[in-house]
């Protein structure tokens, strides 16, 4: 087995903060992998230097063989990592289907100015999003506009026009937040299930325990923009750092301890405020 | 059916209206509709589908009066052969779209609708400072020897065209994957272009069909009212019209903004042909509608009244498919959805 998705030293400061500290993690193809860490630690900053959306001070980041430090979005998503955000980011006024469409264009370009105008150029990929929708259960919202979803729903949108461009792995950005646990179950259930089947690579950012640890097969755990540790849940469980760091004593707590030092809501960049 | 029906009458009713109402102080109130309809159906490709709102629509519809004024007169044109340079006007609206988009396009929102305006007043004290612009004196069109009805049911019959041309080019753009992309970029452009879709490239496409639209029927404009000056020609009044007209039309349909302009335009005519209204009274008359449109119908005509026509339809009864209403599940909805019913106000 080799690691999909790496990350190398990666450093990331906002002024004088330092949200990535030397980060490192490792994704085993075909695994279901957790990262998880307190609120500030750095791992929407990670994910967003893994897709693009920051560049990192210093680090690489692998994908396979290809370096992929510093590529913009649309290029790290068209070689074959998708992700969702925390705050989920559909297209409201555009209809659920016409979300699907948007993603799918990722994969094929039309040749020329005809198929570029005419409609019928994708008329192929309805079939696929709408299998998608059915999957994960939205389907019959697919001519709805995706701004009157729920917010669970929403997140089911967002997992399933990631998928739909086919990506090798698939970040997710707190799939479970926020979320009523018949959904939560749901989401899981659906992750578990593209794994299994399809053999497709996961790596999320959790902070529902008991979500994390049923889910997946490797955890790192960041603290202050550095890996503290990385291993299986149960090793992770009673690692001692990872106990002092964030868990607190008892793991089936949701609500994590507040952490001392500076902490920092972690910076939701590209909220689309201009540049 | 029912609708295709309905274009078929409108077609008709637009055609047939120079022969009813022959008088040319009526036709003249169809040239300036369809010239406005024109233009803002041109507003829409572009502003009503990305969400950036354009106020220099004008550098584009001044440009356009100027290349065919400054071509006729520099190169001895005259009579209906004039016509021939609206290819040239329009390519003239092409040609500046690029650069104009291209800086304009780098930010968003205020800041673009600031630089847009400041971009317009470059292109207006333009026209009054080169020196082959004709200054403040502006440009006479050469003359055209037609009767007086014919003229104004010519010119009627031309812009009529240039709408139909703009409302199928926005209509193809709308269904296409092109326009699918350009209302993603509205709705969220980072996100956009995180799953691939080429931002720049795609909304400077759409900005330059929109100048090139209204640089042609600024053409038309020129040759039919015979006279551009850097005032009219580069008009503050030309930009707020349109945007008022979408606004009142309905923000983000091609159908609202052809509306917008078949409302205001002849409206605002009739008003400044009024001795009540005498001087400036009909411009703030034309402010006073913006603010009663903001105030009570923000989304505009075509999507409130459509609303109104569902509610009578199914008398109070959920409605049972239509997109555009809140599904039955968004009892959770976050605040995205209220973005919804807010349309234009981005």
């Amino acid at each position: 087995m080799t690691a999909l998705l790496r990350t190398e030293g990666i450093m990331k400061a906002y002024g004088g903060v330092q949200a990535l500290n030397g980060a490192e993690i490792e994704v085993e193809e075909g695994t279901v992998a957790g990262l998880i860490g307190p609120n500030g630690s750095g791992k929407t900053t990670l994910f967003n230097v893994i897709t693009g959306y920051e560049r990192p001070d210093a680090g690489e980041v692998w994908f396979g063989e290809r370096a992929i430090t510093g590529l913009a979005p649309d290029k790290v998503f068209a070689a074959g990592i998708g992700r969702t955000f925390q705050l989920t980011r559909i297209f409201p006024r555009l209809t659920v289907i016409e979300n699907m469409l948007i993603a799918a264009q990722a994969k094929d370009r039309p040749r020329n100015l005809l198929a570029w105008l005419g409609r019928d150029a994708w008329t192929h990929h309805r079939k696929h999003a709408l299998e998608l929708l059915e999957f994960v259960g939205i389907a019959g919202h697919a001519d709805v506009l995706a701004g009157s979803l729920s917010y669970g729903q929403r997140k089911l949108l967002e997992l399933a026009y990631v998928l739909v461009a086919d990506p090798a792995v698939v970040l997710l950005d707190e799939p479970a937040g926020g979320v009523n646990p018949t959904l939560i179950n749901m989401i899981a259930d659906r992750i578990r299930l593209l794994n299994a089947e399809q053999g497709k690579t996961f790596l999320l950012v959790e902070h529902n325990m008991e979500f994390v640890m049923g889910l997946c097969s490797t955890i790192t755990v960041l603290e202050s923009g550095a890996t503290v540790v990385s291993g299986p849940p149960d090793i992770v469980r009673t690692d001692k750092r990872v106990l002092d760091a964030y868990l607190g004593a008892d793991l089936d707590e949701e609500d994590e301890p507040v952490v001392d030092g500076p902490v920092v809501d972690e910076p939701v960049s590209n909220e689309g405020n201009g540049r | 059916m029912a609708k295709g029906g309905g274009l078929v009458v409108l077609i008709v009713l637009a055609v047939l209206f120079p022969q009813v109402y022959s008088n040319p102080s009526v036709v003249n109130y169809g040239v300036f509709a369809m010239i406005f309809a024109t233009a803002a159906v041109a507003w829409h490709v572009f502003s009503g589908n990305t969400g950036y709102i354009s106020l220099g629509q004008a550098v584009f519809y001044g440009s356009g009066a100027y290349a065919m004024g400054i071509a006729a007169r520099d190169w001895h044109i005259e009579g209906t052969a004039v016509f021939e340079l609206l290819p040239l006007c329009a390519a003239v609206g092409a040609v500046i779209a690029v650069p104009f988009g291209l800086i304009a396009l780098r930010v968003r929102r205020h800041t673009f609708i600031v630089i847009t305006i400041a971009v317009f007043f470059i292109f207006q004290l333009m026209a009054f400072n080169f020196w082959f612009t004709g200054g403040s004196q502006g440009l006479d069109s050469p003359f055209l020897t037609w009767a007086p009805v014919p003229y104004y049911q010519n010119f009627y019959y031309i812009a009529l065209a240039c709408t139909a041309g703009a409302v199928i080019v926005a209509w193809l753009v709308g269904r296409s994957r092109f326009g699918l992309q350009l209302r993603a970029i509205r709705d969220d452009e980072d996100r956009a272009r995180g799953l691939g879709v080429k931002a720049m490239r795609v909304k400077l496409s759409a900005f330059v069909m929109s100048g090139t639209i209204t640089a042609l029927i600024g053409g038309v404009w020129f040759y039919f009212i015979e006279n551009v000056q850097p005032q009219t020609g580069f008009d503050p009044l030309f930009d707020l019209t349109l945007v008022l007209m979408v606004f009142l039309g309905g923000f983000g349909s091609i159908s609202g903004a052809v509306l917008g302009a078949l409302i205001i335009e002849p409206l605002s005519l009739w008003m400044n042909a009024q001795p009540a209204f005498t001087g400036s009274l009909s411009e703030v008359m034309l402010g006073a509608v913006f603010l009663l449109v903001v105030l009570f119908m923000p989304r505009g005509i075509v999507p409130t009244g459509g609303e109104l026509i569902t509610k009578l339809r199914t008398r109070g009864r959920p409605a049972v498919v239509p997109a555009t209403t809140i599904g039955p599940l968004s009892a959770s909805s976050g605040p995205s959805a209220n973005s919804v019913s807010s349309g234009g106000a981005r």
